[in-house]
C-alpha cells in the first residue's frame, strides 16, 4: 500500500526549497513512510530542528513543529518531551548542526537516554552557508574553507552516540531508502534515545568540489562506501578504512529512559 | 493572611515562581545564583513540575524557550557570564514571542569578574545583550519582599506580553537571609497567557489582525490540540518565514510597541521624600537601600533631598525622568557600576539638570556615607 503523503505534509509549502536531487527529500520521505507504517497521528508528533538545509524540514511537515537555533534542537526537544512525555518527539538536523555547534547537547541527550528520535542528515558538509567543512567532511576532501583538502579527522557518529549512552543507533543511506526507512521506523519505536545517521548526498556543496557534482554519481559513491555490519564483521581494519558500517549498530533495552526516571522522582517527591 | 519566613532572595525568587505558576526550570550552576536551582530541584518535583540541570547555560536557556513553546511557564537563572551565553535563546524568545523569565544575579565583569561580589553592571546587557532590534522588560527589586512580588509580576508580564522578562538582583539580595511576610497566594493576581478562541484549524500563532498586538498562545493543556510552526526567522502571522519587507517592518515594530504602548501597565517606580525636595537621587535595586539611608541622614541635617527609584528598569521610565530633569537643577545618579543607567538619565533629561554621580565597580556595595557626602557636596 502506498503512502498518502498529503496526510503528513503542509502541501501549500511545496515545492521543497532544497536543490534538485538533494538527499534531504529522500530522508524526509523515509521518515514519513515510517510514521505512516506505524499509524501515528500528526497531532501526536513533535518535530524539532536546528539551522541548516535539512532543518528546514520542520516547515514542510504537518506536525507540531519548531525551527530553533543552530545546534540547539536537542535542548528544545528534551524540554518538550519532559513537558509532554506522551508525544513522539523527533529531531531532524544536519551533521554540522548536530555534531559541531550542537555536539555538547548531542552527547548529553545520549547520556540521559531521553526518548527522542534523532535523525542526522549526514551529507558531510555545511550546505546552506556555502560548503564549509564539518566534523563529518571526509578527511582529505575539499570544502570552501578547505581548498587544499580537509585536514580534520572525522567523528564516527555511531561510536560517539554509543560512548555517550544512546540506546538505539543505526546508520543507513539515501542509496538504500527502504533500509533507511526501516531503520528510522525501529528508532521511532525504540523507548530511549535513538540516533539515525542518515548518509546523504550534497552534490552541490561537497560534490562539485570533489568531482561528484552529479547526484547519481555521488549516491553511487555513498553506496560504494557503505558496508553492512554483517559484511564488516568479516573485514580487516585496513579493509574497513574509509567505509561506513550500516545497519542497527547498537540496541540496549535495559538502560532507564529519562522521562520514566523523572516520573519516578516526582512520585518519590510527592509521597 | 500572611506568613512570616526567614528566606534569602534566591529562595524567594524560587518560591514566587512556583506561586506564579512556573512549572519548568532549567539551569546550570553558577555563583551567586545557584541557590535557585538547588531550591527548585527539591520543590519542582513536589508540585509536579519539571526541573533539569543541563549541560550548559545555552541548553538551559533553550530548554526554557522550548518549554514555553510547549505551553509551560518557564524560568532560567544565572549570573553575568552565564547570561552572556543565554543571549541567543533570549533573542529567540523575543522573535518567537514566547513568555520567559530570566533571573540575573549580577556579579560584574567583564568575563569572570568577581563571582562572589556585588554589582549592577549588567543593566545594559539586559537591554541590549541579544542582537537585533528588540524591546525587553527588566525589573530590579530593592528588598526581599519586593524580590518575591516582582518575580510574580515578571511572570505576569511575560505571559501577558509574550516576551522575555529579566529579574535583576545581586549577591546582596540573593544571599541576604531575612524575615519576610509573604502575601497570601490567594491575594495575588496571577496572569496566564490568553487562550485561542478559534479552532486548531483556524489558529495562527501571530494573528495580530484578529486578536490584537499580543495574540493568544496555547497553554500546556491546549498545546497538544493546537499544531503550529515557530521559527527564529522573521515570520508572518502563520509563524512561517517571510521576507516581505512591509510585513517584516510591521512585525519588527509591533514586537517593540506591544511593550512600549503598554508602558502604563509595565512601569513601576517609587518617589521617596520627593514632595519638598530640591535635589534628587536616582538609584535602583539594592543600591537604593543605601541611598535611602543617606537621604534620611541628609534630611536630619536640613537638606531637602529625595529619591526616584525605578523598579521596572526596562523600558526606561522616560516620562518620569524627563520630568525630573525639568524640575530639579541637580540630580545624583548612583549605581554599582561605572555608569550605565547614567546614559539613559543623560539622554532623557537633555542637559536640563546638572548630573553628579556616585559610581563604584569594586565589588563592594556603595556605602550610605558615600552618597551622603555627594549630597552634601552638591546641595
Amino acid at each position: 500500500m502506498s503512502t498518502d503523503y498529503s496526510k503528513y505534509l503542509r502541501m501549500e509549502k511545496l515545492p521543497l526549497y532544497w536543490c534538485p536531487g538533494c538527499g534531504n527529500g529522500t530522508v524526509l520521505k523515509a521518515m514519513i513512510t515510517a510514521i505512516d507504517e506505524l499509524g501515528w497521528k500528526p497531532e501526536d508528533i513533535m518535530m524539532v530542528s536546528g539551522i541548516g538545509c535539512s532543518s528546514r524540514a520542520t516547515g514542510y511537515v504537518d506536525f507540531h513543529t519548531i525551527h530553533t537555533l543552530h545546534g540547539r534542537a536537542l535542548p528544545v526537544a528534551t524540554a518538550i518531551k519532559m513537558c509532554h512525555p506522551g508525544m513522539h518527539v523527533i529531531t531532524f538536523s544536519g551533521d554540522g548542526d548536530s555534531t559541531a555547534i550542537g555536539g555538547n547537547h548531542f552527547i548529553h541527550a545520549c547520556r540521559r537516554n531521553i526518548d527522542l528520535t534523532v535523525i542526522i542528515v549526514d551529507n558531510w558538509i555545511y550546505g546552506m552557508t556555502g560548503g564549509q567543512y564539518s566534523p563529518l567532511t571526509p578527511t582529505g576532501t575539499k570544502a570552501s574553507t578547505a581548498p587544499r583538502g580537509n585536514i580534520d579527522p572525522n567523528f564516527d557518529i555511531a561510536d560517539l552516540a554509543k560512548g555517550a549512552g544512546a540506546t538505539f543507533i543505526a546508520r543507513e543511506s539515501v542509496a538504500e531508502p527502504i533500509k533507511l526507512k526501516n531503520a528510522i521506523k525501529k528508532g521511532l519505536q525504540h523507548k530511549g534515545m535513538s540516533v539515525i545517521d542518515a548518509l546523504s548526498n550534497c552534490h552541490i556543496q561537497w560534490g562539485r568540489r570533489n568531482k561528484y557534482g552529479d547526484p547519481v554519481k555521488l549516491v553511487d559513491l555513498i553506496k560504494e562506501k557503505t558496508v553492512t555490519k554483517t559484511k564488516a564483521a568479516k573485514m580487516t581494519p585496513e579493509e574497513l578504512a574509509g567505509k561506513y558500517v550500516t545497519g542497527i549498530l547498537h540496541e540496549d533495552t535495559i538502560k532507564k529512559e529519562y522521562t520514566e526516571a523523572y516520573k519516578e522522582l516526582v512520585e518519590k517527591a510527592q509521597n | 493572611m500572611s506568613k512570616a519566613q526567614i528566606m534569602n532572595g534566591n529562595e524567594l525568587i524560587s518560591e514566587a515562581a512556583l506561586v506564579a505558576g512556573c512549572r519548568f526550570y532549567s539551569g546550570y550552576p553558577i555563583t551567586p545564583s545557584s541557590e535557585i536551582p538547588e531550591h527548585l530541584s527539591k520543590r519542582m518535583p513536589e508540585v509536579g513540575g519539571v526541573f533539569i540541570q543541563f549541560e550548559d547555560e545555552i541548553a538551559s536557556a533553550m530548554a526554557a524557550v522550548g518549554a514555553s513553546y510547549a505551553g509551560y511557564k518557564s524560568m532560567t537563572a544565572s549570573s553575568g557570564p552565564g547570561i552572556s551565553l543565554k543571549q541567543e535563546a533570549i533573542g529567540l524568545a523575543c522573535m518567537m514571542e514566547l513568555p520567559l523569565v530570566v533571573v540575573n544575579v549580577m556579579r560584574g565583569g567583564p568575563s569572570t569578574g568577581l563571582p562572589t561580589r556585588v554589582s549592577q553592571a549588567d543593566v545594559m546587557q539586559a537591554r541590549w545583550g541579544t542582537h537585533g532590534d528588540h524591546m525587553i522588560i527588566a525589573v530590579a527589586p530593592e528588598t526581599l519582599l519586593e524580590t518575591y512580588t516582582e518575580t510574580i509580576r515578571a511572570f505576569n508580564m511575560a505571559e501577558k506580553y509574550r516576551t522575555p522578562v529579566y529579574i535583576l538582583t545581586d549577591a546582596v539580595l540573593a544571599h541576604l537571609n531575612g524575615r519576610v511576610e509573604l502575601p497570601d497566594p490567594s491575594e495575588l493576581e496571577i496572569i496566564d497567557r490568553t487562550q485561542p478562541s478559534v479552532s486548531p484549524e483556524e489558529f495562527n500563532p501571530y494573528d495580530v489582525e484578529k486578536f490584537g498586538v499580543v495574540p493568544p498562545l496555547p497553554n500546556k493543556e491546549n498545546f497538544p490540540k493546537y499544531r503550529f510552526h515557530m521559527t527564529g526567522l522573521n515570520k508572518d502571522k502563520t509563524g512561517f518565514p517571510t521576507v516581505n519587507k512591509e510585513a517584516v517592518e510591521a512585525d519588527e515594530e509591533r514586537m517593540i510597541t506591544k511593550i512600549t504602548d503598554n508602558i502604563k501597565d509595565i512601569e513601576s517606580f517609587e518617589y521617596y521624600k520627593m514632595d519638598d525636595a530640591d535635589l534628587v537621587v536616582f538609584a535602583y535595586g539594592t543600591n537604593a537601600a543605601a541611598a535611602r539611608v543617606a537621604i534620611d541622614e541628609a534630611r536630619e541635617s536640613g537638606i531637602k533631598v529625595g529619591m526616584f527609584r525605578p523598579i521596572t528598569l526596562w523600558p526606561f521610565p522616560e516620562k518620569q525622568v524627563a520630568e525630573l530633569g525639568k524640575t530639579f537643577n541637580k540630580t545624583i545618579v548612583t549605581e554599582i557600576n561605572l555608569g550605565q543607567m547614567l546614559y539613559e538619565v543623560e539622554r532623557v533629561t537633555q542637559g536640563n539638570t546638572e548630573i553628579s554621580t556616585v559610581l563604584q565597580a569594586s565589588g563592594v556595595p556603595i556605602r550610605p556615607q558615600q552618597i551622603l557626602d555627594k549630597i552634601k557636596e552638591v546641595s
